[in-house]
């Protein structure tokens, strides 16, 4: 083999060796997050390993439309996951545990799927104790019938009840232990043995909502609610945002397979514009479906997502359709 | 305008006589080529971000159709990486002057099979399933890695460059539109090659390598086969070839009887119109069901397509012409008055194509500084937004390249028909109704 042919070969040998090695190269040792849609696979992967008090520091990348990532319980800022585009996010536990993350933007109609865990390794300096949910405490079945039998002739009015409420003491029902443990029905009924008329025992019970909530409150569980229940619920709160009618249908066909292996019921989402509904159901209640999800239905469990306050702070706002507040 | 021989030139004759401009050329494509099959497998599977999709159905497609194939006619196979590896394996060396016993099994291609109508077939193959091909990063990885190795097998079992000549998608078309280019290679004088012994430009010597493209220079009087490898230039041992700068569209004056290139002329022509439609359009069905492979609507499209292809423009060419009077068969006046459609057809791709390439150009920007999608910002381009580009001139070059198309054809028509002695009139009106469509489809 002469000289020039050799050169030649070593170059081709070369490029040919460059251009599949280096791609595979800096692939492999670039770990990527890939989102995809919940029916597409969700994340991957969908279980990362960290440490307390090392930095987790995770590369993010959307495969094929805008997702978002965020971790539950923890104080951090939503981020964006662009497709094609690579979202770099630091995360720091303080705590070890198994802690979720999830997709914050409206994907597709398994966009609450999207989630994943960060299963954190280590010691804690500050061990918590960890007190079991109301419900449970109340022995409350979460899937009972709930409906009020006796409903408002118009929407109760928190303003018109603070007024009646100089006449009628109500300390009572404001105490937090009455109001998580009572639903607006139970109020309303135990109202029943002063001398206001069954509009204004209402009113009374809307004040004494509001009377256990805060603005900031509100305004917390307003945005939680916008971002993480209306794409099912509707921004209004009545069953219709932008996946109910896709959910009636998939609910008609009634299993829906994911994966090959989870079949779930999916069912129309529940309006909380439906007095019957709310007015029957206690705060406890609430927070048990929203920690547990929704048996049987499409209403995924956001205990390890949301904190407790955040999930006061929802039911506050969720309650805000039953009740007319200053 | 006369010819004007480049190689006249002693800077093009050596550089094009040299292997090793060429050879560096083809190292840098293959390179190229093979990190856009990596990154089609391995890259981020969002096309408007992956090298695979960016760089070969925008920049790679741009160049070809823009100004490779219209310029330089077969320019691009010039530079082509996917025969090279198989090339190189046959001749059992990349640079050195060929052995004397061939290394693989170098069977003749068989007769049936040496015609562009498998070209024609695997056009159509990829066309059917653009809509995929052109947006998921891994077919388009998949594709591309097959063209690599069918050419090696193909090399591997018949001699030459095989898969080029019979195979290639592009190849046929490119061979096709080739002929409206204004550079070919040819022979300086014939004589030369009448008493030339061995004919070293197609058997090989010590100086080189046989026609890769099996054809023999000597009988060139169109570029559709010429691959302007250039072997012939190192081969010929009396300097006998030039590489001419030529009047656009020099070869439409000898138009062909073949159908199988007669078919291409109207598989090129159909494509563009379905495509501006599908691809372009404001039809959503279509391009859902264009996309979905395999469903009853994909099929549906594809029969649609395939019966526009060989049925419609067609039968309506051939309804056109049938009336004419002339002594030659019909066979004969359809293949010779298709040549018409050449032109029209190169300028319905360039409008379309027009009209994809400026919307998407932006995103080469991006692909460039993050060909994998692993969050690299080579040049500092990888948050380049997208952008389409020149917006304002889109639709006059589009009706310019359009109506440029139909005179061109008009022209070439006229040309065909004095040939074969009959009317161009039906063959401009179908030019005009298919060139009206076209217009309506794009703007």
């Amino acid at each position: 083999m002469n000289r020039s042919e050799l050169i030649s070969r070593i170059f081709v040998i070369t490029g040919i060796i460059l251009a599949i090695g280096a791609p595979l190269v800096f692939w492999t040792r670039t770990p990527l997050i890939h989102a995809r849609m919940a029916e597409n696979g969700g994340w991957n992967p969908d279980v990362i390993e960290a440490e307390v008090g090392k930095p987790l520091q995770l590369k993010i990348t959307s495969d094929d439309v805008v997702h978002g990532f965020a971790v539950g319980q923890m104080d951090m800022q939503n981020v964006d996951v662009l497709p094609g585009k690579v979202t770099d996010v630091t995360l720091n536990f303080d705590k070890p545990g198994i802690y979720t993350f999830y997709c914050t933007r409206w994907c597709g109609l398994n966009h609450w799927r999207m989630r994943g865990t960060i299963e954190v390794s280590g010691s804690s300096s500050d061990p918590e104790l960890v007190s079991p949910p109301i419900y449970v405490s109340l022995g409350l079945d979460l899937d009972a019938p709930h409906g009020a039998p006796v409903l408002p002739q118009q929407v109760p009015s928190a303003i018109r009840g603070q007024q009646l409420s100089i006449q009628f003491p109500i300390t009572t029902y404001q105490f937090l232990n009455y109001y998580r443990s009572s639903s607006p029905y139970q109020a309303f009924t135990d109202l029943s043995n002063t001398t206001l008329t069954e509009s204004q025992r209402w009113d009374v019970v809307a004040y004494t909502w509001q009377s256990n909530t805060t603005t900031e409150s509100l305004a917390n569980g307003k945005q939680l609610y916008a971002q993480n229940c209306a794409a099912c619920h509707g921004e209004n709160g009545a069953g219709d945002g932008v996946f109910a009618d896709d959910l009636a249908t998939a609910g008609e066909s009634s299993m829906q397979t994911m994966e090959g292996a989870t079949k779930m019921m999916m069912q129309s989402p529940v309006d909380f514009t439906d007095p019957r509904r709310m007015l029957g159901a206690n705060p406890a209640l609430l927070q048990g479906k929203i920690l547990r999800g929704g048996m049987g239905t499409g209403m995924p469990m956001w205990g390890s997502i949301f904190t407790d306050e955040q999930i006061w702070d929802l039911i506050s706002y969720i309650y805000s359709f039953q009740f007319e507040y200053k | 305008m006369a010819k004007v021989e480049l190689t006249h030139i002693p800077f093009i004759k050596n550089a094009l006589k040299s292997r090793y401009p060429q050879l560096a050329v083809f190292i840098m494509m293959l390179v190229g080529y093979i990190f856009a099959i990596l990154a089609g497998l391995i890259g981020t599977p969002v096309g408007s971000h992956n090298f695979s999709i960016v760089f070969v159905w925008i920049a790679w497609w741009a160049i070809l159709i823009l100004v490779a194939v219209p310029f330089f006619g077969r320019g691009w196979c010039a530079v082509c990486p996917i025969p090279l590896p198989g090339e190189w394996l046959q001749r059992g060396a990349v640079l050195s002057p060929p052995d004397k016993s061939p290394k693989w099994l170098n069977l003749r291609v068989p007769k049936m099979f040496r015609n562009i109508w498998l070209q024609n077939i695997s056009f159509l193959l990829l066309a059917l399933f653009s809509s995929v091909l052109l947006t998921t990063p891994n077919i388009t990885g998949i594709v591309l890695a097959a063209m690599l190795f069918a050419a090696i097998g193909l090399s591997a079992i018949f001699e030459r460059r095989a898969f080029c000549r019979y195979l290639c998608p592009v190849g046929g078309f490119i061979g096709l539109y080739s002929q409206t280019a204004p550079i070919e290679l040819r022979i300086k004088d014939k004589q030369v090659c009448v008493t030339c012994e061995g004919k070293p430009c197609y058997n090989g010597s010590s100086a080189g390598y046989g026609c890769p493209w099996d054809v023999f220079p000597g009988g060139l009087t169109k570029n559709t086969y010429c691959g302007l490898c250039m072997e012939c230039i190192r081969t010929c041992p009396h300097d006998n070839i030039a590489v001419n700068l030529r009047p656009f569209s020099a070869d439409l004056a000898k138009p062909s009887t073949r159908m199988d290139e007669a078919f291409k002329a109207f598989i090129m022509l159909g494509s563009a119109m379905i495509y501006a439609g599908v691809l372009l359009g404001p039809w959503g069905a279509f391009k859902d069901a264009a996309y979905n492979v395999g469903t009853s609507a994909w099929f549906i499209y594809a029969v649609i397509f395939l019966t526009i292809i060989f049925v419609i423009l067609p039968g309506f060419f051939t309804l056109g012409i049938l009336k004419t009077k002339s002594a030659l068969p019909l066979k004969q006046r359809f293949a010779s008055l298709a040549t018409a459609l050449i032109p029209l057809g190169l300028m319905f791709w360039v409008a379309f194509s027009l009209s994809f390439v400026l919307t998407n150009a932006s995103y080469i920007l991006a692909a460039l500084s993050d060909p994998l999608g692993l969050g690299w910002n080579l040049f500092g381009t990888a948050n380049a937004a997208w952008q389409p580009m020149l917006t304002a001139i889109l639709a006059p070059a589009q009706t310019l390249a359009l109506v440029g198309g139909l005179i061109w054809s008009a022209r070439t028509a006229q040309k065909a028909a004095n040939k074969e002695k009959v009317s161009s009139i039906q063959v401009i009106i179908y030019s005009l109704i298919v060139t009206s469509i076209m217009l309506w489809l794009l703007l």
